[in-house]
């Protein structure tokens, strides 16, 4: 690693691009060379798409696509969770199949753990894989499911075993949405948008080596996907847009990405948008009021100690450092200032904060922002499941007294879904 | 002052919550917010002509039962809790209040009766675009013209305003400002030059209009420029019945998540044994029930009428505001993701938690309000 400088890796990337990016490639055609050279992700191993290149220097390669234009690899929607659990726990032949298609774009993923019965408590999973004449047989239920309406696969949780207490009951398996066995039914949520599902398996079939690890390995290899989950929510990922250029590979990511981003149209709005809040003050003619400058000051106090929170945590990562829980620390403030923040939009936004749609103010932005707020504190982990996280891992308090970890799952008392 | 309910007053509150979980369930809640007009015409007939609710509070000599502030709480704040969907509200807590505190004797008893009867539905149109809600925000001008007057300018966010069939609207004499030259107008809905339009709100039980006046011909009620302190007082008393609403709502919040907290099992156990839910739901409690406080003695402070009222109104707003949010808030989170779907009805009371902040005016509007009016 210590052969890498800053400049060599800036020279070497700077020569590359110079020779290979063409916008006039197909976007597919273009990310293959991508997975082909590791340039699209130079911190993977070399032998998985990657230049084994330290995290740190990822920043030089990115300027340098940046300046010349050069468009990089699908990063939309969960797939990078896919790639890293992928990387951690899969097998030689999962890395084969899946992280090329990952990269160039080619394949969608979802996260098929939620269900009715249990959300925190995700040990609590009851979807069931049978072994049948050398198949894996699904049955269940996921819910909540992020993109499960157009993702060619799904990061599956199951339950193999209703005797071990539940957390060795578990495995991980990926399995092909495509298949009629996968029925996916959009859910409307309170913002009016659909970008969850509700997912039914009816006997869907996955073949054997589509396990992930080993029978029973499901719990540890899903805490990887969480951990990542968390760490991406600390509010410092980029929001992808596309350019309005008009080569072939540009016109090829705007496609892609206004399918692979409809879901997430209202993403922005539920941090509760700290970026519109001078603007919009200056605005509304209360940018001179001063209980409502005290409330913007606070605002902007709490956002930008929570930026600067979650930067030094990524450095010390980047730095190799370890990283564990930390991740909980950046989502659960995220949380409190996509409330704080849709409190001082209302405040800005007075009267107007009634109205929606085309009356309301941004064309529906700010009446957006107030109905999606409440997503944050529970998507990927509830605040209050953060706050245990914290006091347990982090602080060494004791755990609380538990009565489900230590009997067969079957005998763990839980909700009758009907 | 007296700070209990009567029997009676409770024998009321249990008709009127059984008369509204049979007639304003959720179901029905969503099947009308869906639509333009926004309510049913046979509740309506039904919570008018049956229950006289239309008439609680508007005197005797004009059709009404000539109950107080605090009967029309009850019944407002049972509406809030089942999130009632009907031109309540703005026909006979913003509407038919302005009459009697503004119009004369005989405009009294010629406007009255229909509304009390709810034959006849109203609104106060009294909010511009600017969204001030003082008086002293008009600008709408009202110039003399024959027998009566011409109004013209835009009034927005009028409950109701797209569905009534009587508007009730505040203007200015060109050329003055302030709470000077103040008159408030009665207008038929279908007068030459109005033009309504329903906007689009967040919380779709409320609905909000937003009305155009080209030359429209009205009728002055009351006295000429004698308008400010009328239409004050009525502010202050649809407020103080706005609270009440906001603790109606914020209660069936806070009953259904706890509700929902018994019932939900994760990690083997109900949600409600865990002790970060315990609190909540505690907190919940109390922040509701003292928000209730604040909203039954504005009510009563209203029948009272004496000089401290209209702080007291003012301070049960700016505190139910809070709490109903709060509420609001807690309660999705408590539900967890199913909290955040559109089919569960806890996102209906969130916006109209939402909604109510600001209608009438927000916290900090009314914190402001208080203090200057405050009385030690
Ligand atoms: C916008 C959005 C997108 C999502 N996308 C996905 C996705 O793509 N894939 C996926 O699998 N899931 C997804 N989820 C689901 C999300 O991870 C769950 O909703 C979340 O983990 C909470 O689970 P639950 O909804 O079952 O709530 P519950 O677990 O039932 O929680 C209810 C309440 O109980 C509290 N509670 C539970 N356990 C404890 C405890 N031990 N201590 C204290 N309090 C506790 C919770 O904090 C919460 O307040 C998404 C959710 C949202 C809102």
């Amino acid at each position: 690693m210590s052969e890498h400088t800053e400049d060599t890796v800036r020279a070497e990337v700077r020569a590359w691009l110079a020779e290979n990016w063409d916008p006039h490639l197909g976007l597919v055609e273009w990310r293959n060379k991508l997975a082909d050279s590791g340039w699209g992700m130079p911190n993977w191993p070399p032998e998985w798409h990657g230049r084994g290149l330290p995290s740190e220097l990822t920043r030089v390669v990115e300027a340098e696509f940046e300046a010349v234009g050069a468009i990089g690899v699908a990063r939309a929607g969960i797939r990078m969770l896919a790639a890293a659990t992928l990387l951690e726990h899969g097998s030689a032949m999962h890395k084969k199949k899946f992280l090329r298609r990952i990269l160039t774009g080619e394949d969608t993923w979802c996260q098929l753990f939620s269900e009715p019965g249990s959300g925190s408590d995700l040990a609590g999973a009851s979807t069931r894989a049978d072994m049948q004449n050398g198949k894996w047989i699904i049955n269940g239920q996921k819910v909540w499911t992020t993109s499960a309406h157009h993702a060619q696969w799904g990061l599956l949780l199951a339950r193999t075993d209703w005797d071990l207490p539940k957390h060795r009951g578990l495995t991980y398996f990926l399995l092909d949405m495509t298949q009629d066995a996968v029925e996916v039914q959009p859910l409307r949520q309170m913002n009016h948008h659909a970008s969850f599902n509700q997912v039914f398996f009816t006997d869907a079939v996955v073949d054997p080596d589509h396990m992930v690890e080993g029978l029973g390995d499901g719990w540890k290899i899903a805490t990887t996907t969480l951990m990542h989950e968390r760490r991406g929510a600390d509010g410092l990922r980029r929001w992808e847009m596309g350019t309005d250029r008009p080569e072939r590979a540009y016109v090829e990511e705007r496609e892609e990405l206004a399918t692979a981003m409809a879901p997430y149209k209202w993403y922005p709005q539920r941090t509760g948008r700290v970026d519109l809040v001078i603007q919009r003050a200056k605005e509304t003619g209360t940018y001179d009021d001063p209980t409502v400058r005290q409330e913007i000051a606070k605002l902007l106090i709490l956002a930008k100690s929570a930026e600067w929170t979650a930067r030094r945590a990524r450095e010390a990562q980047v730095q190799g450092r370890n990283q564990g829980p930390e991740g909980s620390i950046g989502k659960l403030a995220a949380s409190h200032v996509a409330r704080l923040g849709n409190q001082v939009h209302t405040l800005i936004t007075g009267a107007d904060a009634m109205l929606t749609g085309e009356d309301s103010p941004l064309g529906g932005v700010i009446a957006e922002i107030l109905v999606s707020t409440p997503a944050i504190s529970i998507a990927g982990g509830t605040d209050e499941i953060q706050r245990n996280i914290i006091s347990e891992r982090v602080l060494g308090m004791p755990k609380e007294p538990r009565n489900d970890t230590d009997r067969p799952f079957r005998d763990v008392p839980r909700n009758t879904i009907s | 002052m007296s700070f209990s309910f009567t029997d009676e007053q409770m024998e009321f509150r249990s008709v009127l919550r059984r008369f509204l979980a049979d007639k304003s369930p959720t179901a029905e809640v969503r099947r009308l917010m869906e639509t333009d007009d926004g309510y049913d015409c046979e509740v309506w007939r039904s919570l008018s002509q049956d229950l006289g609710l239309t008439a609680i509070h508007i005197p005797e000599d004009y059709g009404g039962q000539g109950f107080g502030f605090v009967e029309l709480a009850i019944a407002v704040e049972e509406m809030g809790r089942a999130l009632l969907c009907a031109p309540y509200f703005s026909s006979i807590v913003l509407a038919a209040t302005a009459i009697i505190n503004g119009a004369d004797e005989a405009q009294k008893r010629e406007l009255l009766p229909a509304i009390a009867a709810g034959d006849i539905r109203a609104a106060l149109a009294f909010t511009e675009e600017n969204g001030r809600w003082d008086t002293s925000g008009v600008t709408m001008t009202a110039t003399p013209s024959g027998d009566g007057h011409e109004l013209n300018g835009i009034k927005s966010f009028v409950l109701d305003g797209h569905t009534a069939e009587r508007i009730i609207v505040l203007a200015r004499q060109p050329g003055t400002a302030g709470d000077a030259g103040l008159s408030l107008f009665s207008v038929a809905a279908d007068a030459a030059g109005l033009e309504r339009r329903l906007l689009q709100s967040t919380d779709a039980t409320r609905k909000l209009a937003r009305l155009e006046f080209k030359a429209v011909t009205g009728t002055l009620l009351g006295e000429a420029g004698g308008a400010a302190a009328p239409l004050a007082k009525t502010l202050d008393q649809a407020v103080a019945c706005l609270a009440n609403e906001m603790v109606g709502g914020a209660e069936a919040l806070r009953e259904q998540a706890l509700d929902y907290a018994q019932m939900r099992m994760q990690f083997g156990r109900t949600i409600a044994s865990f002790q970060t839910m315990k609190h909540k739901s505690a907190d919940m409690l109390i922040e509701v029930e003292l928000a209730k406080s604040a909203a039954y003695y504005a009510a009563a402070a209203a029948d009272d009428d004496d000089g401290a009222f209209s702080a007291v109104a003012s301070l049960a707003k700016a505190g139910a505001s809070e709490a109903y949010m709060q509420t609001a808030i807690h309660a999705i989170q408590i539900h967890g993701g199913i909290g955040f779907t559109w089919d569960n009805d806890t996102q209906l009371w969130f916006k109209r938690a939402k909604s109510s902040q600001v209608f009438l005016g927000d916290a900090n509007y009314h914190r402001e309000l208080m203090i200057q009016r405050w009385q030690d």
